[in-house]
């Protein structure tokens, strides 16, 4: 699935994971450079791009309506997708989502859906007839590792500045209004993924690393504090330790992203 | 320095089997200076060597082993042969004809074709590359009569017994030849089907009950009573 | 449409099926039981009912996909379209998708891969009917399959979840408890190397009780291996109960 990495890179990598540093100067448990840009299509509702490092995800927001589920009558439909375009990456193919892109359209969805982050309730139009559907589509422009974070990043970003059309119920019948509203939005989950290198745990690990690492766990957390969905990856293993000693990093850095993007 | 286990204690993988200064033998693996179990069979301790003797294993292929496989496809310049491994193996028609060939496919078939099973010799093997079958040894080639059965391989050393001893007796009492690939696949030829069957009805039970005692002896007895039965059935 | 009932746990700690907060549903597990294939396990866990089976190692079709120095495990969690309450579509949809791929990731850390160089090691799931912690169950029985199918292992994988349901953490949630309660955190384990190889948690929970949890549901994975050992044991062990009471008569 990836491509080729050397021994004596991975020995590189290794060695000096060892001494608590990696190839591209940061920490062990450092962030790569982060920026955020949002608003920059203005055909979708809402959208944001996010440069982790050099790995890149735009994540477009459109909002349409539509007829509710029928055990949710009041609330509104979000769904996540996620492509991995083939111009992103030299192992990524044209074609129907394989494994890898369901499952970070997933986690994605876990995330921004067990912390409640949308107010789905307040996405009911007409009780029962019309609701707000929310498409999160994640488009990933180019994988330099660490494809989970940046693309939760992307998609609470867009999120943020969605701007939908505003319905009241006049008369019996449903009718736009002037102007717009925004997309109610009750938190920020923020996602931290940790890959394990010679057992020892990396923040956001990058391309290469990810080929030299054995396992990766993911956490969304949220404004609170508190875990809401956690993915365990690759196949390798945890130490009940080291899935404690992970998740309070998680913590710990999605507090500090927090404060950074003042979310 | 100890081990956690009883001689012919049944373990499944994972099972730690022991600690400090042994050696990981068959099944089994070494982490950490513990030795753990890596199938599901008997352990025993030979020296400082663990071992598990395996319940449930398949054939991984051995150069210098005798095997029994079917041809599954005819090729340009050979034969594919499955021989219930991991691995097909091959069989070129260079060891099997004794002049140069022209490669046409018609005349291979004739030789060796789909569905023909051949006793070969396993001539090379290595991770890189599927196994070579070799023909050109006596008491090798195709197979043209008798019947066919399967045994988990880990098992043929118990249908040979101490120094053949069992399968010299089952010969005995069944008047049949019978060739043990050990790839678990076995070439049973008698007089007729019922001495054939007798033959296979001892290795089944063998396969069966291989991990207990006084097996020798009671398929003697087993092999005995059903002699009589079908005799007196005859009567 | 699930009515929700007031309380998922009463105050004398009792469940809505009469369960206290750590106790396991109901298990039954079978090793051998598909003549056809290397290797194969079947599972009654609650009313979740699964089969799995193994392949292999055997070369790999297409081709292309093995690898040169090692053996690939592709692994397939389905659901029949009978097994749950509305009937679900034969194809396989995007959870499954998933589930297939972490499923795969937590028996892959088992399996000593440069054993076999350039075959591969299929393994079929198919849940026949499905009452919550199918990926749970499913792991348990594929472990099993594997190590029916003599194909070697580092280490048995079990499988439990635990989570959360009004205000308690409890272990091995069944549907209604994972609808309608607050998390759910499904885990596999290695029992000898003291290793978790899938966690996935759904829900919100703090971090007291996420560690919680995790430890309630690898007491849970434990409690499960001792079941796992004798099913494998079973097995073999009958014929030689079975001879035992020959030679005494």
């Amino acid at each position: 699935m990836s491509t080729l990495i050397t021994r004596v890179r991975q020995k590189q990598i290794g060695e000096l994971i060892e001494k608590g540093k990696r190839l591209d100067g940061r920490g062990l448990t450092d962030y790569r450079e982060l920026k955020i840009e949002e608003g920059l299509i203005e055909r979708a509702e809402g959208s944001a791009r996010v440069l982790l490092g050099k790995t890149e995800v735009l994540v477009g927001v459109k909002v349409a309506t539509g007829e509710p589920f029928p055990d949710t009558p009041n609330e509104g439909v979000m769904t996540v997708n996620a492509e991995l375009v083939p111009l992103a990456s030299p192992t990524f193919e044209p074609g129907p989502p394989d494994e890898n892109s369901i499952e970070l359209a997933r986690i994605v969805d876990r995330g921004i859906r067990e912390s409640k982050a949308i107010d789905t309730e307040k996405l009911c139009i007409d009780p029962g007839k019309k609701v707000f559907v929310v498409f999160i589509d994640v488009y990933v422009l180019n994988h330099d590792g660490n494809l989970i974070d940046a693309s939760a990043l992307a998609a609470v970003s867009a999120l943020l500045n969605t701007k939908m059309t505003d319905y009241e119920i006049k008369d019996g019948e449903v009718k736009t209004k002037q102007g717009y509203v925004p997309l109610p939005l009750k938190s920020h989950p923020i996602t931290v993924t940790i890959g394990k290198i010679n057992d020892k745990l990396i923040v956001d690990p990058w391309l290469e690393e990810e080929q030299v690492m054995d396992a990766r766990i993911s956490m969304a957390i949220n404004d609170e504090g508190n875990i809401c969905a956690i993915q365990k990856g690759l196949a390798g293993y945890f130490t009940p330790q080291q899935i404690i000693d992970a998740s309070k990093l998680a913590q710990e850095k999605a507090a500090e992203m927090r404060k950074k993007l003042k979310w | 320095m100890p081990t956690f286990f009883e001689a012919k204690q049944l373990v499944t993988p994972g099972e730690l089997l022991a600690e400090g200064e042994y050696q990981a033998g068959e099944n089994t693996y070494k982490e950490e200076n513990k030795i753990y179990a890596s199938r599901i069979g008997l352990a025993d301790l030979d020296n400082k060597r663990v071992n598990v003797v395996a319940l449930r294993a398949f054939y991984q292929p051995k150069a210098g082993d005798i095997v029994i496989g079917a041809v599954t496809e005819v090729g340009f310049n050979g034969w594919t042969i499955d021989i219930k491994s991991p691995y097909t193996a091959m069989l070129r028609a260079s060891d099997v004809l004794s002049r140069p060939f022209k490669p046409q496919n018609d005349e291979l078939s004739q030789v060796l074709d789909t569905g023909d099973l051949i006793v070969a010799k396993i001539a090379s093997y290595d991770r890189a590359h599927d196994p070579q079958l070799t023909v050109g040894e006596p008491g090798l080639g195709k197979i043209t009569r008798g019947q066919i059965m399967r045994v988990t391989p880990t098992k043929i050393p118990r249908v040979i017994g101490r120094k053949g001893s069992m399968i010299s007796m089952i010969k005995q009492e069944t008047g049949c030849q019978i060739i043990l690939g050990l790839n678990g696949v076995i070439l049973v030829t008698g007089k007729t089907t019922d001495d054939e069957e007798l033959a296979m009805m001892a290795i089944r039970k063998i396969e069966e009950e291989s991990h207990t005692t006084g097996l020798t002896d009671r398929i003697m007895q087993l092999l005995k009573e059903e002699k009589t039965k079908r005799e007196e059935n005859k009567l | 449409m699930i009515e929700k009932p007031e309380k998922l746990i009463d105050k004398k700690g009792v469940r809505l099926d009469g369960r206290k907060a750590d106790e396991l549903r109901p298990l039954k597990l079978e090793v051998g039981v598909l003549s056809n294939a290397d290797g194969s396990a079947y599972i009654e866990h609650g009313k979740n009912k699964i089969l799995a089976a193994v392949f292999g190692p055997r070369e790999m079709h297409p081709k292309h996909l093995s690898r040169p120095d090692r053996m690939v495990l592709r692994c397939r969690y389905h659901m029949a379209p009978f097994s749950v309450q509305e009937r679900k579509s034969p194809a396989p949809s995007r959870r499954e998708v998933e589930l297939s791929k972490v499923i795969r990731e937590s028996l892959e850390p088992a399996l000593f891969p440069e054993l076999y160089p350039r075959t591969g090691i299929d393994v079929f799931v198919e849940v026949l009917q499905a009452d919550g912690g199918t990926r749970c169950a499913s792991i348990t029985a594929a472990a099993l399959a594997i190590a029916d199918s003599g194909i070697p292992m580092r280490d048995l994988v079990v499988a439990c979840a635990a989570g959360k349901i009004d205000d308690t953490v409890v272990l091995d949630l069944y549907d209604a408890e994972d609808k309608l309660g607050v998390a759910d955190v499904p885990v596999a384990y290695m029992p000898n190397l003291n290793a978790v190889t899938l966690l996935q948690m759904d829900g919100i929970l703090a971090p007291d009780e996420f560690e919680k949890a995790v430890n309630m549901a690898i007491e849970g994975c434990k409690k499960i291996y001792v079941l796992q050992k004798e099913a494998l044991k079973t097995k073999y062990m009958n014929v030689k109960e079975e001879i035992k009471e020959e030679t005494e008569e």
